[in-house]
């Protein structure tokens, strides 16, 4: 039943609506504290037809593509590297433990004070947040590696860098995309974050400077288009999963 | 051509559940042993079925004989050569799939033949062998997408495309249904009878050993040890209601093994 994908989200987001109305409608809340669903409509396109509201959507995106881009580029061949050599995952391994459970969030006063404001410390922290997902998760999938496969490397005399293409690299793509589909998701949370602080535009300023100028209406609709790229971003994301010669990945699960 | 010479093979793992336990001091040389001083020689074209409980280390001692495992003493011997390393002219066959399963059908088989510069010839060998196995539809299959039999004809195709001196089969025929079973084991025997190379075969199933093998050798459980080295030289098709021999044999070896076969 594939209309079952569509129309029932369409119902709980129908049903959020309703809700929304009537605690709205008929809650004693001031609608400078929670606006109306018709005014955030209303908001919506005012901030459409003003542009602003496009023009910090790409802020936020170009941000999120340019710090996410560097995080897999840097952070897939390290994983690879600390999966496949003991040396380097013992050299690497804790320090990448220890540097990882620190928020993002918590780099904000160095990465302002190293890249001072505008894009580089937004990027810089939206980097952080993304790279350490990545080098673990893909350091995770060349360690569970089936060593048959390696096996049948030996005997058919793959070059190491056969090894690399045609061993490690395809049996680590399922579990590489699946990280992806996680690590944007943080990349995405964290820009929001990040350009609360350092900058002059994106979907996080202009949430901070709505709430400067108390407009709540404005700050709901940064909210909601936040939310709603997030769901575009995981769609993307999940269709990447469906190249064919990665189904095995799924299969064998 | 190839032939093979096990000479005073052992091998042994150090516990680790007793490391563990740690324990490993007071039981210094208690490792598990394996395989113990196995001797044995496979002539050149020779189909030999090899039998065992199970954990008997067969399968160790086939790893080894490929490359894939180092003995703790002893060696292997390939033409006279120490075998140190995987080489691909023995091709190893793997109980549990040892397609890549992210290629396909074609892909797999032209791994053995990857390096042949005359691109005709190497597409004429790729389809040859997969024609042989009878996968002449499956060449753009991923392995996924194949049942237990064509996994496991197609493993053969690549092996054999790669023309090795040895084939090495652990457990060929295992999870595989009756039927499949029965038809896999007779296209192993075709294959052998047409290109004549040097078999080795594990395998928990005694009929098979004994229908398929030019030889068969008994091992028994662990530390393990040659019990039963056994040349038949039967004529093919071969099946064990023409032959008394055959059944007396596999009575002995029943015996051997601690069942019985009628219950």
């Amino acid at each position: 039943m594939p209309h079952k994908r569509i129309i029932y989200p369409l119902v709980t987001f129908f049903f959020i609506i309703i809700l929304w109305e009537l605690v709205t409608r008929f809650g004693d809340i001031s609608s400078n504290n929670f606006p109306k669903p018709i005014e955030v409509l209303i908001s919506t396109e005012e901030l459409i037809v003003n542009g602003k509201l496009l023009k910090n959507t790409v802020a936020s995106l170009f941000r999120v593509s340019i710090g996410f881009s560097l995080a897999v580029l840097l952070g897939v061949p390290l994983g690879i590297i600390l999966g496949r050599l003991e040396n380097a995952k013992f050299l690497f391994n804790p320090l990448v433990q220890f540097l990882r459970p620190i928020s993002p969030l918590a780099w904000i006063p160095l990465a302002m004070l190293w890249f001072g404001i505008g894009d580089p410390p937004a990027i810089f922290l939206i980097f952080l947040a993304s790279f350490f997902p990545m080098v673990v998760s893909t350091s995770v999938a060349v360690e569970s590696i089936r060593p048959t496969f390696f096996q049948v490397a030996a005997n058919f005399n793959f070059s190491r860098y056969e090894v690399l293409t045609k061993i490690v690299i395809p049996a680590i793509t399922p579990q590489v995309i699946t990280a992806l589909r996680m690590t944007i998701a943080i990349a995405w949370l964290v820009v929001v974050a990040a350009e609360m602080i350092a900058v002059q535009s994106g979907l996080g300023y202009l949430i901070l400077d709505s709430r400067n100028a108390l407009r709540m209406d404005y700050v709901m609709v940064g909210m909601i288009a936040i939310g709603i790229i997030g769901l575009l971003l995981d769609f993307i994301m999940r269709k990447l999963g469906n190249i064919e010669s990665t189904a095995w990945g799924r299969l064998t699960k | 051509m190839s032939h093979i010479q096990i000479k005073n093979l052992k091998k042994s793992y150090i516990d680790q559940r007793r490391i563990a336990r740690g324990e490993e001091k007071s039981f210094k040389n208690q490792d598990i042993v394996v395989l113990n001083d196995i001797n044995l020689e496979f002539q050149d074209g020779e189909m030999v079925c090899i039998l065992g409980p199970s954990g008997c280390g067969k399968s160790t001692m086939l790893r080894m004989i490929a490359g894939f495992e180092k003995p703790t003493s002893g060696h292997v011997l390939i033409n006279g050569e120490v075998v140190s390393q995987p080489r691909a002219d023995s091709i190893f066959v793997f109980q549990h799939s040892g397609l890549l399963p992210w290629m396909t059908v074609w892909e797999n088989v032209e791994l053995g033949v990857r390096h042949l510069e005359d691109t005709e010839k190497k597409h004429k060998i790729i389809q040859d062998y997969i024609n042989m196995v009878e996968l002449g539809n499956f060449e753009n299959h991923y392995p996924h997408q194949l049942s237990g039999g064509m996994l496991r004809r197609a493993e053969l195709a690549r092996a054999l495309a790669v023309n090795p001196d040895t084939l090495i089969m652990d457990e060929p025929f295992s999870g595989l249904d009756f039927l499949t079973h029965m038809k896999m084991r007779e296209e192993v025997v075709n294959m052998h009878e047409f290109i004549k190379k040097t078999t080795l075969v594990v395998t928990h199933d005694i009929d098979d050993a004994l229908i398929m093998g030019d030889r068969v050798i008994v091992m028994s459980g662990r530390p393990s040890q040659v019990k039963l080295e056994r040349k038949l030289s039967f004529g093919r098709p071969r099946d064990l209601g023409s032959h008394p021999e055959l059944r007396e044999l596999r009575d002995e070896i029943f015996f051997m093994l601690g069942v019985s076969y009628a219950v």
